[in-house]
Order: C-alpha cells, then sequence, then structure tokens
C-alpha cells in the first residue's frame, strides 16, 4: 500500500504500511533511495512507516509531486532496505555511567549483569532519526527489558547515555532532558556538527552494544 | 564587533534556518518571523538571508565598537541609542563607541535587529541559526550572554548617512486579540469529536506562557479524539497541530523535533506562523480553515510582497 498526503503546505507525507516493523523500514529506506533525486523536492525524511517530502510551493505543485512519487514507487514491493552497515558501539554499563541500570534490573526481576548481557546481546536497527539531533530510534529491545518510563524524567542527561524507555533504546546524543532508564555511557559522538554527515547513525543500519571495562 | 552588556531575555543569533538535516534530526531552526528577519536585512542591504538577532519580549543592551548600519523589525520594542529613541523600520546608523538599549516589547514577541554584513559567527551545517535543541550554532548553540562579542562581517557597499523614512507597519501586521491562524487539515482531523471540531473551527485558545521556539502551547477547553490513538512516529513540520493526552493542543515551530508520535490535528499554514511567532503569553488566537490552494496562494503573494519591498529600499537607498 501506497498513500500521499499533504503535510501543511510544504511537504507530502507517502505511508508504506501500517506496522512498525522492519519489513515497513525496509520499504520506507527503498521508496527514499527511489524518491532521492525526484525534480522540485528539497527534503526527504524517513518515519516509522512513512516518509516526509519537503517541497518548495513556489518550484512545484503538491499535486504534480504526488503524480510523480506514485509513479517512482510504482512496483515497490516488500523490500530489504539494502545492505545496511553495522557500527559497534562501546559501552560502559552501570555505575556512574549508567545510574538506572540496578533499579530497571530489580524491577524486571534480573541481576544487574543479565540486564547487561542481555541489552549488548540483541542487534538493533536503526529505525529513523528524531526527537533531537542525531538521536535513534532502535528497534529489537528483548521484551524482558522492557520498562515504561520513569516517572520523574531528569532535566539533563548527560551526552553519550544510553537509556531503555517503554519498547525502546537508544542512545542521547546531546545533553538533553530524557525520561529513560539510563543503563550506560558511551564516550561515541553520535551526533557532531562538524561533520559533514553530522548524526553517526542512519535508517537502516545495524547497532551492537560492545561492554567496555575500565582498566 | 558588537559587545553584548546585557543580554535580554532570550536573545539568539538566527538567520533563515537549515536544511538538508531533517533526516538526521536537526530542525530546520531560524528566525519564528521569518518576514520580519528578511526585511531588517533588507534594509541594511544585507542578502535576505543572513544572521541577525531575534530579541524576546525584553531586549539586550549592546555596544557598537564601529560604525554600524542598522535596523530593527518585528515587534515594536523600546529602543534608545545612546539615550535618544529609535524608530522601527528604517535603516539606521550606530556611530562607534555607541550604545543600543533595548527595552521591552510593546507589541508582539519577538523583534530582529539586523546589521549591515550579518552577523560573522562560523557556519554550521549551511546555517548560521542558533540549534538550542542540539546546543550549537549561532554564538556557540545558546542565547546570548553579557560579555558575549559578535563579529560583523564585512558590508556590502556604503550607506546614507540618514534615511528619513520608514517602511509601513502594514508590511508585517501584528496579532492583535483573537487573532485568525489558518489550519489546514491533519492525518487525525476526522478522528476528532465533533466538539473538538467545532471548538478548533471558532473557539479562542491562549498561549502559554510554557510555549517556547519548540513550540505553542495552547490553553482552553481540552479536545478529545471519538476514539484512543497511539499513532507511530512520523514528520512533522513547523506548524503541525499536535494533541498530547492532556487535550490541549501544541502547535509546532522552527525548533521543533522532527519527529513526532502524537495525533496530529492540523498544521499551521506557513504564511501565518509568523503571526504565532509574535503572540504573547496570554494572548489568544483562534483557527481558521483554509485550504491548500489558498495557503500556496498567500506563499507567492509574501514572495511579490518580499521582492516589492526589496526593490523599493533600493530605490531610496540610492
Amino acid at each position: 500500500m501506497i498513500r500521499v498526503d499533504p503535510l501543511g503546505d510544504r511537504a507530502l507525507q507517502v505511508t508504506l504500511g501500517d506496522a512498525t516493523d522492519q519489513a515497513t523500514g525496509g520499504r520506507v529506506a527503498a521508496a527514499a533511495r527511489r524518491l532521492a533525486r525526484l525534480p522540485g523536492l528539497v527534503e526527504c525524511v524517513p518515519g516509522f512507516t512513512s516518509l516526509t517530502l519537503h517541497y518548495d510551493p513556489l518550484r512545484a505543485q503538491p499535486e504534480a509531486l504526488a503524480g510523480a512519487v506514485a509513479a517512482a514507487l510504482a512496483g515497490l514491493g516488500p523490500e530489504e532496505g539494502g545492505p545496511g552497515r553495522t557500527i559497534e558501539i562501546p559501552v560502559r554499563y552501570g555505575g556512574e555511567s549508567g545510574p538506572d541500570l540496578e533499579e530497571l534490573a530489580a524491577r524486571r526481576g534480573l541481576s544487574p549483569d543479565e540486564v547487561v548481557r542481555l541489552h549488548a546481546a540483541g542487534e538493533y536497527r536503526v529505525q529513523m532519526l528524531g526527537f533531537i539531533p542525531g538521536f535513534p530510534y532502535l528497534a529489537g529491545l528483548d521484551p524482558r527489558l522492557h520498562a515504561p518510563r520513569r516517572d520523574r524524567p531528569r532535566l539533563a542527561v548527560p551526552a553519550g547515555s544510553v537509556g531503555i524507555g517503554g519498547a525502546q533504546t537508544g542512545v542521547y546524543p546531546l545533553v538533553s532532558p530524557g525520561g529513560w532508564h539510563l543503563i550506560g555511557r558511551t564516550p561515541l559522538r553520535l551526533f557532531d556538527p562538524a561533520r559533514r554527515e553530522p548524526a553517526l547513525l542512519r535508517p537502516g543500519d545495524r547497532v551492537r552494544f560492545r561492554p567496555v571495562v575500565d582498566g | 564587533m558588537i559587545e553584548v552588556l546585557r543580554p535580554g531575555l532570550l536573545t539568539t543569533v538566527q538567520d533563515t534556518g537549515r536544511a538538508g538535516f531533517r533526516a538526521q534530526g536537526v530542525p530546520p531552526g531560524g528566525a519564528l518571523d521569518g518576514r520580519a528577519l528578511r526585511l531588517a536585512n533588507l534594509l541594511v542591504g544585507n542578502p535576505e538571508d543572513a544572521a541577525g538577532l531575534e530579541i524576546t519580549l525584553l531586549g539586550p543592551r549592546l555596544h557598537f565598537g564601529v560604525d554600524t548600519r542598522f535596523a530593527l523589525t518585528g515587534a515594536e520594542l523600546e529602543a534608545r541609542l545612546d539615550g535618544e529613541p529609535v524608530p522601527s523600520r528604517r535603516p539606521l546608523r550606530a556611530g562607534a563607541g555607541s550604545t543600543l538599549d533595548l527595552g521591552a516589547a510593546r507589541a508582539g514577541c519577538r523583534a530582529y535587529l539586523a546589521c549591515a554584513g550579518g552577523i560573522d559567527v562560523p557556519v554550521l551545517l549551511g546555517s548560521r541559526a542558533t540549534c538550542l535543541p542540539g546546543r550549537f550554532g549561532g554564538m556557540e548553540g545558546r542565547p546570548l550572554r553579557a560579555g558575549d562579542r559578535l563579529p560583523l562581517g564585512e558590508p556590502a557597499g556604503s550607506h546614507p548617512r540618514r534615511a528619513p523614512w520608514s517602511l509601513s507597519r502594514d508590511l508585517q501586521p501584528l496579532p492583535g486579540p483573537g487573532a485568525e491562524i489558518r489550519l489546514l487539515p491533519g492525518a487525525h482531523s476526522q478522528l476528532l469529536t465533533p466538539e473538538a471540531r467545532e471548538r478548533l473551527r471558532g473557539e479562542p485558545f491562549r498561549l502559554s506562557p510554557a510555549s517556547d521556539r519548540m513550540g505553542c502551547r495552547l490553553e482552553g477547553p481540552p479536545l478529545s479524539l471519538s476514539r484512543a490513538l497511539e499513532p507511530s512516529s512520523e514528520g512533522v513540520v513547523p506548524g503541525t497541530v499536535q494533541l498530547p493526552p492532556g487535550g490541549e493542543p501544541i502547535v509546532l515551530l522552527a525548533d521543533a523535533g522532527t519527529t513526532g508520535g502524537y495525533p496530529r490535528i492540523g498544521h499551521v499554514a506557513d504564511v501565518d506562523l509568523r503571526l504565532l511567532a509574535q503572540l504573547r503569553p496570554g494572548d489568544s488566537l483562534r483557527f481558521r480553515e483554509t485550504t491548500l490552494s489558498d495557503a500556496h496562494r498567500l506563499l507567492r503573494r509574501e514572495a511579490r510582497t518580499l521582492a516589492f519591498a526589496a526593490h523599493a529600499i533600493r530605490l531610496h537607498s540610492r
């Protein structure tokens, strides 16, 4: 299924599926590749099940653009997102780097070591970037680690913090307010405005976390 | 070089924002009243998209190290140059060593100060705008502080010693009470209850003091959907109207996150985003349904208005 709807007066939303699963993620990525050079397109932003296409209303007509989108996506099958990269993220788990690890473990009836083992055993898929610059939404968290957001979000989560919120895990690229349970921290810069591509991760990347121990 | 003696309530370096990085989670940012910034730039002979200062409700006190041509647009601020009141919407000259004291906004919320040559902070990701959520750009990714020094670029051409004319206020009208904001449909508009649709169609909402560059929080009787909905996170744009569980809508602005998971009950027409930028906490607004073709017609008219203003300013600056 493909649906094209206006998103305000400077963008179109192209919906490619109903579920936030890997197949839909693959279709979103494949559609983004097909539409990358569409005339009149300013920018293309992947979501969980849709693409947002930004256009300049002084240069392009949404109806014509929607028609061009439909044509470009004709025959788009349930494709995989192509051979993505695998990025390994080193993490210091627990202690000062993961102040919520023990409480989360207790809440889930696990030892802190088991939480670390389960988290680091996962292979995660980057679904999209959003919320704040460089922030990756990662799919694939073991259900044993799911935990509702903290009642009291922190005003300032340290940059590089690895957290769990609901059914998602992710990494805060910058200092930001946040309500996730912080279980570790990485020294990797997930967002650097001085880089030509400032975000480290891209939709479709695979991510693994590697526990790092000091000393 | 401009030295910041007193920073004001929230003063940031802004240009017309950055494009091309939304997919990496970087919001477009830039001046919330884009038209006002562009007019200020035109008044001092800058390209429309040069970097200036966005000033919120209470302005800064600035010291000019060199002769500087400048102009003020947007909200009407108390403004004194070396103690003498100066008008807005007019190119002005600050001599080397002079002090510009910008006080409270009498009308509107955001004023813009443009200086000939533009504020010459580093370009990051294609823009000099301050990305507050990303903590980069502009002046070190943050609002101005006392002691900050703002470098200026090279002005294009010389400037007249005196300009006895001002741009008409009609070129950048400020919203009055109960301002009408044009609203386009959203993905979940159809799910609003009949009462909610009626309210959204013309009942007043009040701007909450909890509003900022990421969004206008609106106060009023809560709106409901006819069924519970937790949509997946998808792309949003400045102007997107979200409905969080509490029922009080949020209109996203230029610094908002690029994706959102709340129901989307409408989108403010781009041409009216500047009105939202000029509302003060406590001000009321109403939404008015509009169509895509009307919204686009108004954007074309906006472009013609700016082109006309640019032409008129050039004629009077010879």
